[in-house]
């Protein structure tokens, strides 16, 4: 069901500053939107603050972009994360992956 | 042999079935979760069964009776191994030749593990009531434009072998299943949980309605289960029978958006998929509620208890 099309990069996000880092995550976040087929149309005509529900994201659909997110930076999703609201929009998961990365995750 | 007897009555659960089995009511057969049931049991699971029907009736379901098994193909489609993988219980079946025959009459002999030469066959235990029936409204086409209500009573398996008697591995679940548009299965389950408390309340009960989730498996699950909390899709009917702080839910109010209808391609007539919602009555958990609160003599129990229930049909 994946398509490998997209693939994200093999780096791990990039450090040298808050906000390159940012925008390296939110363009990873958008590549396994695209590929993970979660979304009813892709993320490309989305802003970073759309609804993700609205825009066909399922509970079955969020599992697996949680996983797909765990997998590309490496990171586990504490329980209090394990809800709708962290994976609302792609701000919100850029929030939540940027907290773990940076061990401030649910704090 | 039975588990039954070996644990502590100090745990309510179990001194609750140890009470059901010294009654009668229910017969153990040395699996936790697996009993056989008097005929008592049955009149008071048939009686409730019946006034499910009197409460259904005037909305018309068409009745649909499946055996406690599901096609394994359809199970597949379920995404019910997504959710629930640890509930859910194959059939298999041998499928070898003579002399694998006789490699397994060794192994039984031997006390060794026989089953590894078991094979799966195209038959999986029914987990929920209504799992037969989206296939079926699938195959019929474009929903009419009133939807679909169907009435669905089957034994339904749960691999969760437990001491409390109101966990059963093998139970009756009665359901009246609705088909249609979000505002259809919407109103269903509205006016099913006002007929679900009305019902229970005229059974002299303690009860209350409370949001719920299912019991999802690992962190997906975890998700899974908050979301259904976030998004208000599941409710129960709680009715305390060995625990006050944790009653038992009875009955269930279930709203699967569109999950049904996305899995087998199931649209109403403006092309939209089709939402499904349900109403799920736990017939062994009812008839445990009320032997626990009216008593194990049903002649003993109060008129109008007795009334509704035997009064008229």
């Amino acid at each position: 069901m994946a398509q490998h099309a997209l693939r994200v990069s093999e780096d791990a996000p990039h450090q040298d500053g808050d906000g390159a880092a940012a925008s390296s995550i939110t363009q990873d976040i958008r590549s396994i939107l695209a590929e993970s087929g979660v979304l009813a149309a892709g993320p490309e005509g989305l802003s970073d603050e759309d609804d993700l529900y609205a825009a066909g994201l399922t509970s079955h659909g969020s599992v697996n972009l949680m996983l797909a997110l765990e997998e590309r930076f490496d990171v586990e999703f504490p329980e209090q994360l394990l809800r709708r609201r962290t994976f609302e929009s792609i701000a919100a998961i850029r929030d939540a992956v940027s907290g773990l990365l940076n061990g401030t995750a649910g704090a | 042999m039975t588990t039954e007897v070996q644990v502590s009555a100090a745990d309510p659960q179990a001194a609750y079935l140890e009470e059901l089995v010294r009654h009668g009511l229910l017969i153990p057969m040395g699996v936790p979760g697996l009993y056989g049931r008097s005929g008592l049991f049955e009149e008071v699971v048939e009686r409730f069964d019946a006034a499910i029907s009197r409460h259904g009736r005037e909305d018309g379901a068409e009745v649909m009776r499946f055996p406690p098994a599901v096609n394994r193909r359809d199970f597949e489609t379920s995404e019910y191994l997504k959710s629930f993988p640890h509930l859910a219980g194959t059939v298999h079946s041998f499928d070898g030749s003579e002399r694998d025959h006789h490699t397994l009459l060794r192994r039984l002999e031997e006390g060794e593990d026989w089953t590894a030469m078991q094979k799966a066959t195209d038959v999986v235990m029914t987990p929920a009531a209504c799992y037969p029936i989206y296939p079926t409204i699938a195959k019929r086409g474009t929903l009419p434009a009133e939807g679909a209500l169907v009435d669905v009573f089957s034994y339904c398996f749960r691999h969760e072998p437990s001491l409390d008697p109101a966990r059963m591995q093998l139970f009756r679940m009665r359901e009246y299943v609705r088909v249609g548009t979000p505002e259809q299965v919407m109103s269903f389950r509205e006016s099913w949980l006002q007929r679900g408390r009305a019902l229970m309340e005229s059974l002299g009960v303690p009860l209350e309605i409370d949001l719920a989730n299912d019991p999802f498996f690992g962190r997906a699950g975890k998700m899974l289960s908050a979301n259904q909390r976030d998004q208000g899709l599941k409710f129960e009917l709680l009715i305390p029978i060995t625990s006050t702080e944790k009653p038992t839910a009875c009955l269930s109010f279930n709203y699967h958006q569109e999950h049904f209808g996305h899995l087998w391609d199931i649209r109403t007539p403006d092309g939209e998929l089709a939402h499904t919602a349900c109403v799920g009555f736990g017939m062994e958990r009812v008839a445990l509620a009320l032997f626990k609160h009216h008593g194990f003599d049903p002649r003993e129990w109060p008129a109008p208890v007795r009334a509704l229930l035997w009064g008229r049909d």
